[in-house]
């Protein structure tokens, strides 16, 4: 079980008589770490669909499972940061579809190649995450109001300028376009290990855990990030440059939310206007379930990746058990209370000293 | 002790004044601070203490009077340049974040990085090891230098904010009511460091308004009232139990104490018979 742990600098040459540089024990460390509870959630559910469903002992059903755990895994990387960072963000369900809708009506009405439609769903997906940090920073409400906002106006917005554009609820099938296919390559492909194939997203949102696990651990940014989150006063008096840092986080959720978007044009050609409405709560979900406060200043993204674990187990566990899908929901909002309990108890445990 | 007041102050006001409109927060206050000795400025809630603190501290400017460090004239223009000239201020309740480490609150907005861009990262070891030194400097000792701030004391906090504040080139450590919000034990412990701070040769300001907390380690004590200096006299000229009486207000308490005595309050019985000054 020692694998959860990170990697430990060696303490500082220990002189006699002073126990000051040791480090709690092995133990300790492991249960005092933000991933712990989601780790034991995860085993647990996992234990249970291999169990009981036969059709997801497969390493094809592993590739599938992890699929879906990728989709709502990369928002949930920039949705963990930011919760971290003492904010949250409602807005990145309907965000993605946002991006989604941008790129494929900026390359469809001005027939360019997708790339340049890519490009701007870029521009503003990371244009709506700054606004949202500007606005929450100059008019100091709380998150829950200007994300509200921003998420019913988003919704909004999908669905009339949907309709203004191309007349109906989707947008036109992008697939004849020029760089569809090598956008389709970096977005949407499979690659194929083994016998299995296995969706591109799985490495991309792999990928984004590792570097925001480095970011937050390793780097100043993520000194900042647990700062701003955990007490941006204290923060602010020693020199940490609180505004950037939130703005920062709200753009790497515009970030995520662009990619996951991406993925979905290219994987189905065309995208709903509708979609993504309850994603949000899904993503923040798994962010809490993977031991982020709610409240900030405490998280890891590996923990919010195992939370998304969990949900892409429970979706396709779901299925290949032969239930009836619509328990997923209920499912999803158990497993949430189980994790938060269980993150309590053990960070209560750990913290007894 | 050396004869500290020959030498140049390294924090020196003279006549400094402020208003706010037309309130009068400061008027004619002269204070210096000398290296290693802990100067303190006692008074009551609204004396002027906090203004006198944000101007030394570079976080409101002043209107007459001349403010020096090392003898040259300087205004600051915000807390940055006040820290750049070694002045750096611990307050009460901004000094850490709660649930961050030790190590990382230490070195929270001054980071030690090693490597190069986009490998530039956290030079971990190096800052773990130093936070562990710096702290047992001062005296503190942790069970783990990993272990949330937030799990140490109220005095244990304030002592790694005074540790970090030192560790980071303050020549002149500003406490804003360390211990205010403390226990008898845990203010024990903070004024340990305050007297390690001057022992390192800081210039210690110490704000309070306990008179006997001042009098365990100041070496010159200030009283200020209505924004002037009411006493300003060395440790050799004063005794504690005058400390006390000027720090209370002097005759205006004498005044009120027969203002009580005349007092009646049935429900309640006579008031307890003050005892005494201390």
């Amino acid at each position: 079980m020692t694998q959860a742990v990170q990697p430990a600098p060696a303490p500082a040459p220990p002189e006699p008589g002073h126990a000051q540089a040791g480090r709690r024990s092995v133990g300790k460390r492991f249960f005092g770490r933000p991933e712990v509870g989601s780790l034991m959630g995860a085993v647990a559910v996992f234990v249970m669909f291999f169990v009981i469903a036969e059709p997801f002992r497969h390493a094809a059903s592993l590739s599938t499972v992890l699929y879906a755990s990728s989709t709502i895994g990369i928002v949930t990387v920039g949705v963990a940061l930011l919760m971290i960072g003492g904010e949250f963000d409602l807005s990145a369900g309907v965000a993605v579809t946002t991006s989604a809708l941008t790129a494929a009506m900026f390359a469809f009405e001005f027939t360019t190649n997708v790339w340049v439609g890519i490009v701007v769903a870029l521009a503003l997906s990371l244009g709506i995450g700054m606004f949202n940090g500007y606005v929450l920073i100059r008019t100091r409400l709380p998150s829950f109001l200007v994300m509200l906002s921003t998420f019913l106006m988003l919704q909004g917005l999908n669905l009339a300028v949907t309709k203004l554009v191309s007349g109906g609820v989707a947008t036109d099938s992008i697939a004849d376009m020029d760089g569809f296919d090598s956008a389709r390559a970096v977005f949407a492909s499979a690659l194929t290990i083994g016998a299995v194939s296995v969706k591109v997203t799985v490495f991309w949102w792999l990928a984004f855990v590792a570097i925001a696990t480095w970011v937050l651990l390793r780097t100043k940014v993520g000194n900042w990030i647990f700062a701003v989150g955990g007490q941006a006063d204290s923060a602010r008096a020693v020199g940490v440059p609180v505004k950037r840092t939130k703005i920062g986080l709200f753009m790497t959720v515009g970030f995520t939310a662009w990619f996951a978007g991406m993925h979905k044009l290219f994987a189905f050609n065309t995208v709903q206007s509708g979609e993504g409405v309850g994603q949000e709560l899904i993503f923040i979900a798994a962010a809490v379930i993977g031991g982020c406060l709610l409240t900030g200043g405490y998280g890891s993204a590996v923990g919010a990746a195992i939370g998304a674990f969990i949900f892409g187990m429970t979706g396709q566990g779901i299925v290949y058990a032969g239930w009836n899908p619509d328990w997923f929901m209920f499912f999803i909002g158990a497993t949430l209370l189980a994790a938060t309990l269980l993150n309590l108890w053990v960070r209560n445990r750990a913290a007894r000293r | 002790m050396t004869n500290a007041d020959d030498r140049v102050p390294v924090v020196e006001l003279e006549g400094i004044g402020k208003h706010y409109g037309n309130i009068r927060a400061l008027h004619d206050v002269s204070l210096a601070v000398h290296e290693a000795r802990v100067t303190c400025i006692l008074g009551d809630n609204g004396a002027g203490k906090s203004t006198l603190i944000k101007i030394v501290s570079g976080l409101h400017g002043y209107d007459d009077g001349t403010y020096r460090v090392d003898g040259e004239p300087v205004r600051f223009a915000s807390p940055r340049d006040a820290l750049d000239r070694g002045i750096a201020t611990v307050y009460q309740d901004l000094a850490v974040v709660p649930l961050m480490p030790v190590w990382r609150n230490f070195f929270l907005g001054s980071e030690r990085t090693t490597g190069h861009w986009p490998l530039r990262r956290l030079d971990v070891r190096g800052m773990r090891a130093t936070a562990d030194a710096e702290l047992r400097k001062m005296g503190i000792h942790l069970p783990d230098i990993d272990q949330p701030i937030g799990t140490l004391s109220g005095g244990q906090r304030q002592c790694v904010a005074i540790a970090r504040a030192i560790y980071f080139g303050a020549r002149v450590l500003i406490l804003d009511e360390p211990t205010a919000a403390l226990g008898v034990k845990q203010s024990g412990v903070v004024l340990k460091y305050v007297a390690a701070a001057r022992e390192a040769g800081l210039g210690v300001i110490f704000i309070t308004h306990n008179p006997h907390h001042a009098f365990l380690v100041g070496d010159h004590f200030a009283v200020l009232k209505h924004g002037e200096v009411e006493l300003d006299a060395a440790r050799d000229a004063l005794t504690l139990d005058e400390l006390t009486l000027h720090m209370a207000g002097g005759a205006e308490l004498e005044t009120l104490k027969h203002e009580l005595e005349r007092v009646d309050s049935p429900g309640l019985g006579a008031l307890p018979q003050p005892s005494g000054t201390a």
